[in-house]
């Protein structure tokens, strides 16, 4: 398979090198219409479904408007964003978002490494380990976050039961686990933990299968640990595959919406930036505020991706299959 | 790999699967067995029911909850279906493009894809919901589908794309050498080449359509609401009833469908999923 690809490969190149070479030929000329007359309307598409709105959305944030009185819409220049960027609840929001984006990626890496690895070596029950750990991944977000949230309440939930079982009578069956902040977002993480370390573990999975397992063998004759081979051997080889994990990871983390709004709807002080954008544009119509928020959210997650593909050295096009 | 490994260790990998497995399924157990509780057992701590009622089904289907939960369930079947079917069909043209014919922009067309697929979805709620008010897209279908392709376009034209890339595309050709015409080499030769690439590119499509929360809630108010949105905004059979077994119920009806997609079409979602973002 991968070697008839490779001869698809070589069968295009020589194509492309006469059309550079000879100013275009006719045929070379047809194929490349061809090809945009395809990919075209695909790519107008996306651009017409982000980039206008973003773009529509910075014009918005630099007015005073609210929705239920448009005609005292009036132009603010930047005020939106320094009302914003002084209030401590942004910052608090801010802070929340990345507390959660931190606790999740960290654990999901660890837990995510630790499936993949059983799964790239385990024989019996290898296709429903692979079927099952998929479960998670097709369930609704909104469908864990009521199940979690269910689990953990006073009145519906087991799992004070279970813990007070466990404990011997020392955790209290009344602990209400959305009565504070980082309780609360204890089972938020859990339940965005649940949902997407299937995700991560596949992608890990990939990675690891491409890592020469006779490097792994070499260093087991000469005698490393099971740890020693971890870190000097199997997690270097697979570096692109836990960027890209890790990448994809930290910017979905990082727009937590679903799970928040099911569990606190943004009581206890947990609100996320995603959920200030909601509140200002929605519940208080202010779309300039609004926008502004949408705007300041999506300079972050294009400074994340700056700081990974700079500082960590992720080639999102070498690894992405180009 | 597997051979050298003991059966020592053949039994340790097959126990580790256990807890495994338990993690992967215990919420949407706890979610079955909730939904068949009978209102007065909800709060008893149990994780299974005491008794088995389908009182919550009945509410939601043919009950007082039916109004709120049978439309939801309706427009969601069609919204994410027009989703996934409109940028399925886009992709692969492009994809098709993209790995078989030589043009300029390319890397564009895939560059854009990804950074589309990372752009957080909240962004793009306040300009849209401020259009779609002005010119009465609010609350209907289509208003969903649009943003929705968003979502679905990128990962479809990412997943098709290093799909097509691994058809032996050639083989068109030797069909031809062959003696068959181009439909016939094309029909009978790259169709069922093809054909895998997309069903699973509409699966994850369609999961992705139909996980959205974001669009759904802020986006409609009542005729096109999906079931997600839905769901939070469930009430109970009174004023004074939690709805907690008739989200359940509901919960429960809407996961079904994609357990059974996963469970039919488990290798190809995996190879879908990672095909798209690491080269393998």
């Amino acid at each position: 398979m991968t070697s008839l690809a490779e001869d698809a490969g070589h069968e295009a190149s020589p194509q492309a090198h006469r059309a550079r070479k000879a100013a275009l030929s006719d045929r070379a000329r047809a194929e490349r219409a061809l090809g945009w007359r395809l990919a075209g309307p695909a790519f107008v598409i996306m651009l017409a479904v982000t980039a206008y709105p973003i773009l529509n959305a910075l014009w918005l944030s630099l007015f005073n408007y609210r929705l239920t009185d448009p005609n005292a819409r009036s132009f603010v220049l930047l005020q939106n964003y320094v009302v914003i960027l002084t209030d401590g609840l942004w910052w608090t929001a801010v802070g929340i978002t990345v507390a959660i984006t931190l606790i999740t990626v960290v654990v999901e890496f660890v837990l995510g490494m630790a499936l993949a690895m059983v799964m790239n070596k385990i024989v019996i029950p290898r296709r429903t380990l692979r079927t099952v750990i998929l479960v998670p991944y097709a369930i609704i977000t909104v469908v864990s976050a009521f199940a979690w949230k269910y689990a953990f309440a006073v009145d519906s939930g087991f799992a004070n039961h279970w813990l007070h079982t466990l404990t011997f009578g020392a955790f209290p069956l009344t602990y209400d686990w959305f009565g504070g902040t980082w309780s609360s977002l204890a089972i938020i993480c859990l339940s965005e933990i649940w949902k997407t370390t299937p995700f991560m573990s596949l992608l890990l999975l990939a990675g690891l299968a491409q890592v020469d397992s006779a490097l792994d063998e070499a260093a087991k004759v000469d005698g490393a640990t099971f740890w020693q081979r971890l870190y000097k051997v199997t997690l270097p080889n697979m570096k692109a595959a836990i960027m890209v994990a890790l990448l994809f990871r930290t910017l979905d983390a990082f727009r937590i919406f679903d799970n928040v709004f099911i569990m606190t709807g943004g009581s206890q002080n947990t609100s996320t930036v995603s959920l200030v954008a909601y509140n200002q544009t929605i519940s208080r119509a202010e779309i300039g505020m609004g926008s502004a928020v949408s705007v300041l959210l999506f300079l972050i997650v294009v400074g994340i991706c700056v700081v990974f593909v700079k500082a960590f050295k992720v080639d999102l096009a070498q690894v992405k299959g180009d | 790999m597997e051979s050298n490994l003991s059966t020592r260790d053949k039994t340790w990998l097959g126990l580790a699967a256990i807890p495994i497995i338990i993690y992967s399924i215990i919420p949407i157990i706890w979610m079955l067995s909730l939904s068949l509780k009978p209102s007065g057992d909800l709060a008893d701590g149990k994780f299974f029911p005491r008794h088995v009622s389908w009182t919550n089904y009945a509410l939601i289907l043919t009950g007082g909850a039916k109004d709120l939960f049978l439309p939801a369930l309706a427009n969601s079947v069609v919204v994410c279906l027009s989703a996934t079917v409109i940028s399925v069909v886009l992709a692969t043209f492009a994809a098709y493009a993209i790995a078989r014919l030589d043009f300029p922009g390319k890397k564009l067309i895939l560059t854009t894809a990804l950074a589309v697929s990372i752009f957080p979805v909240i962004s793009l709620v306040t300009p849209i919901y401020n259009l779609w008010r002005a010119i009465g897209l609010f609350d209907t279908q289509i208003g969903l589908i649009i943003p929705y392709l968003s979502l679905t376009l990128p990962i479809s034209i990412w997943t098709l794309s290093a799909f097509f890339k691994q058809i032996p595309w050639e083989m068109e050709q030797a069909a031809q050498v062959d003696g068959a015409t181009s439909w016939q080499a094309f029909r009978k030769v790259i169709i069922p080449l093809a054909t895998p690439g997309v069903f699973t590119t509409a699966i994850i499509s369609f999961f992705i359509a139909w996980n959205d929360f974001v669009f759904a809630i802020s986006l409609t108010s009542e005729r096109a609401r999906t079931v997600p949105a839905a769901l939070a905004f469930f009430t109970g059979a009174s004023q004074f009833e939690q709805p907690t077994g008739a989200i359940c119920a509901a919960a429960v009806i809407v996961t079904i469908p994609v357990v059974v997609l996963v469970l039919f079409f488990q290798r190809r979602i995996v190879a879908g999923l990672t095909s798209g973002a690491v080269k393998g």
